[in-house]
């Protein structure tokens, strides 16, 4: 190569190599990559003799430490679910009336609550459980299948229209288009339903065809909703003389709810999440109504 | 483009095309009633294109013997071209999901502009769209220059860029239809695997021809790198696509692998195409654009050579670390982490030898956009195989898996690192290829840095933060021994970040429009006495004698 050229600026010799103006200086590798790669391949040996590491054949090198993932997980969530079973298990063995009584409890459910519903309920109901057009809100007064919590828990066990065996099941039937119900009836019929939550009714409507929606409802619709209108928990019949309304209670949706008919749906959870977790979740949605502590 | 071919590789080309018109009416008639029909008609009319492109400028003048002495460009032009539409389109798209992640009915209610079919778009067009016509590009551009070669025939490189490009489309136009493997980064089926592996073979051979031509003792480290990538990309692509399909006449194919050895298998295919894909190739880039730029001889060849050799050893063994605590065995876990520590040497080693290549010529760096996008190229892959290596640690992992915190460090990879280097490159080969003293507007160039340096930045802050918080959320207990939030109240909390992440990416994406603009006006006609001069091959000191294939 004959005489090395040296870089001007930085002083080292260049390999005596050119690539199409490119030139490669000769300097020596500096110390600290040296030292950075010797504790880096050491970490890693070390770190090989400690855990599992090399395969041999049909097994592999267990380490000193004999550490086991799988064994580490198993033992933390024993520690956790041992953690957890102080108030769990009260859960798990008292009933509904003695849990809401105890303050410290709630604040357990509570805070279990939160993340059982987010995980699991928020998807339809919201994650604040206001619901929305189709899916019930689940902090105001109003239940369709009961809100004592042996009916919650029912609900959330076995769900509505799912596949439950014992599945609550309701129907609304589409009155208009199944051709059950003549127009006319329909138009009267909703004017009378509408007039129920709101007693100064729409205006429009005449006390004659509020009468004729009268007798349409009583013919036809009271069977589920009672002869007050008042709705029936046992076939998840709203109450229709309140402020609550599930799709809308406005002239359009009542309409459209006598017209096409509802059927709801909530799945089973009772193969899904446990029963105790079902139970956590009946007080944590009961308690959302309440008025804040 | 058809001019620059011999009458002999016209014929040739002919026959190609024509074999590929062929094969997508078989694959058209075969899959009637099937996903693979639009496919078939679509191979079929990229050969019928091809046909129809060579008849046309059949009867052109042949070129003369003075062309071998010269290089052959005309490809990297169209390579470069290419790689800006790509970039173009899949940024767009990219955005566009980010979008989607912050605002889910931003997608007209339609089947194919779903989230799990506009993301693969991004990514292959990412990838290999933009990052794949860039690489090959720039290595056309690299391997003659550095071997003082010109490429051996006219046909092969545009036989690459062109099959490649085909590869592509069929991947993209797939995802639309829900032609899928669901393999990430792996997606397309098994007719566009197995003709990316004919193309992929062509270029292997191609850049092996070149080299064997070559007038310098030595084979520069670009070289390397670029032989690695190509290589070890054949070897990922073909083991990890390993499938059976339904039948001839059917889009769908299952992979012969199954549960935890699939999933290690496409790990081990994804880690290196991040690898051989996305780092080998471009320090390829990076070893020959930077000191070009600067004017700099390389810091230290010997860095040069443990950094290669580093990075190619240990970078096959950590594709694990993406399967920390799953079914994997712990040892492959524990062998991925360790690997992946130390691999952030070499890793380190190649960007400060690129950073000390610097030395002497930060005024420049200060001064010069385009060897500013090279700086900071070099900055961000330092930043991201350090965070890569650290996110591989497995309690750090159990932090980071699966949260945004991946998405912040493959993106401080991709826009940092990756379209960094491409941008830089491609504003150094633009005026050089195109015969110009320089870019249409230096101001352009500038205002496109600092909008990709800022894009960058505010999408990978945005994603550290998001990623963090949702990992962090995750694992909070209350005091009742349960899990604190739901999944729900972490994707409420990341709502904002993602606004952010998408308005990061929008100024990423203007400047990319910005350089596409700035380009397209570089690349128009002017008089033939403004234009400089072509760089030409110094012959002499010839080794061995030079053949033109096919004479």
């Amino acid at each position: 190569m004959g005489v090395i050229e040296r870089d001007p600026y930085t002083g080292h010799g260049t390999t005596g190599h050119e690539w199409n103006g490119i030139k490669e200086l000769n300097t020596t590798v500096p110390w600290p990559i040296w030292a950075f790669l010797i504790c880096s391949v050491a970490f890693a040996v070390l770190w090989w003799i400690l855990m599992p590491a090399w395969p041999l054949g049909t097994t592999y090198t267990k380490g000193l430490l004999g550490n086991d993932v799988r064994k580490d997980v198993a033992a933390h969530l024993r520690a956790a679910a041992e953690e957890r079973s102080v108030w769990m298990r009260r859960i798990e063995k008292e009933d509904f009336a003695a849990i809401q009584a105890d303050p410290a409890l709630m604040k357990n459910v509570r805070e279990a609550g939160h993340a059982l519903f987010g995980d699991n309920c928020a998807a339809c109901h919201g994650i604040g459980a206001t619901g929305g057009p189709g899916f019930p809100n689940l902090t105001d007064r109003a239940w369709l299948w009961g809100g004592t919590p042996d009916a919650v828990f029912q609900t959330i066990r076995v769900g509505v229209n799912s596949e439950h065996p014992d599945s609550r099941s309701s129907q609304m039937p589409a009155w208009g288009r199944d051709k059950m119900l003549k127009d006319s009836a329909i138009n009267d019929v909703v004017a009378y339903v509408y007039s129920l939550s709101h007693p100064g009714g729409d205006g429009k409507s005449s006390a004659a065809q509020l009468a004729a929606g009268q007798k349409v409802f009583a013919d036809n619709c009271a069977a589920c909703h009672g002869a007050d209108a008042k709705g029936k928990t046992e076939v998840g019949a709203p109450n229709l003389t309140d402020s609550f309304w599930l799709y809308g209670g406005g002239e359009a949706s009542i309409y459209n709810t006598v017209y096409n008919g509802r059927q709801g749906h909530m799945p089973t959870w009772e193969s899904r999440i446990s029963k105790t977790d079902r139970k956590i979740l009946t007080l944590y949605v009961l308690d959302l109504g309440r008025a804040p502590p | 483009m058809v001019s620059t071919l011999t009458m002999n590789e016209r014929h040739i080309a002919l026959v190609i095309s024509s074999f590929v018109a062929v094969l997508g009416l078989v694959l058209a008639a075969s899959g009637r009633h099937d996903l693979l029909e639009p496919h078939g008609f679509l191979i079929l009319l990229a050969g019928l294109a091809g046909v129809f492109v060579i008849l046309h400028g059949y009867f052109d003048p042949e070129p003369g013997p003075e062309r071998l002495s010269s290089y052959f460009d005309e490809p990297i032009k169209v390579g470069i071209v290419l790689a800006m539409i790509w970039a173009l389109i899949a940024m767009f798209v990219g955005d566009w999901v980010a979008w989607l992640l912050a605002y889910p009915d931003f997608r007209f209610d339609a089947a194919w502009s779903s989230f799990g079919r506009l993301r693969p778009i991004h990514t292959t067009g990412i990838i290999f769209g933009f990052g794949g016509n860039a690489l090959i590009a720039t290595s056309f551009h690299v391997m003659q220059r550095t071997s003082r070669a010109r490429l051996p025939d006219q046909l092969t490189p545009w036989f690459v860029l062109a099959g490649y490009n085909l590869f592509c489309v069929l991947a993209v136009t797939g995802y639309l239809m829900g032609i899928t493997q669901s393999k990430e980064y792996a997606e397309p089926e098994w007719y566009a695997d197995f003709w990316l592996v004919i193309v992929w073979v062509a270029y292997f051979v191609l850049y092996l021809r070149t080299l064997a031509r070559r007038r310098e003792p030595h084979i520069y480290v670009s070289n390397w790198y670029y032989l690695a990538f190509i290589l070890v990309v054949a070897m990922l692509h073909i083991v990890n696509n390993l499938a059976l399909p339904i039948s001839i006449g059917s889009a769908k194919s299952y992979t012969i692998f199954a549960g935890v050895q699939d999933a290690m298998v496409q790990w081990w295919y994804g880690h290196n195409a991040v690898a051989f894909f996305l780092t080998a190739g471009f320090l390829g880039m990076l070893y020959y654009y930077l000191p070009k730029r600067a004017g700099r001889p390389i810091y230290s060849y010997r860095m040069s050579i443990i950094g290669f050799w580093g990075i190619t050893f240990f970078y096959v063994w950590v594709g694990s670390h993406h399967l920390h605590y799953t079914a994997l065995p712990q040892w492959v876990q524990t062998l991925g982490m360790t690997f992946s520590v130390m691999l952030l040497v070499p890793s380190w080693i190649a960007a400060a030898n690129a950073l000390l290549t610097l030395n002497g010529a930060w005024h420049k760096v200060r001064d010069d956009a385009t060897l500013r996008f090279m700086m900071v190229a070099a900055v961000f892959y330092g930043l991201a195989t350090f965070e890569g290596s650290f996110l591989a640690i497995r309690p750090v992992n159990s932090l980071s898996h699966y949260t945004d915190w991946t998405i912040a460090h493959v993106h401080a990879g991709t826009l940092g690192w990756n379209s960094m280097i491409i941008f830089g490159a491609i504003y150094y080969l633009v005026p050089q290829l195109w015969k110009r003293e320089r870019m249409y507007s230096p101001a352009l160039v500038e205002v496109h840095f600092w909008l990709a340096v800022a894009g960058t930045f505010v999408y990978v802050f945005a994603m550290w933060n998001s990623g963090i918080t949702q990992g962090l959320m995750w694992r909070t207990y209350n005091d009742s021994g349960m899990l604190a939030y739901s999944f729900v109240d972490s994707l409420v909390a990341m709502h904002p970040y993602y606004i952010a992440r998408a308005f990061g990416g929008l100024l990423f994406f203007i400047g990319t429009a910005v350089g596409a603009y700035n380009i397209w006006k570089t690349m128009q006609p002017i008089p033939a006495a403004e234009r400089t001069q072509a760089d030409l091959p110094v012959l002499g000191e010839l080794s061995r004698p030079i053949l033109q294939a096919g004479e």
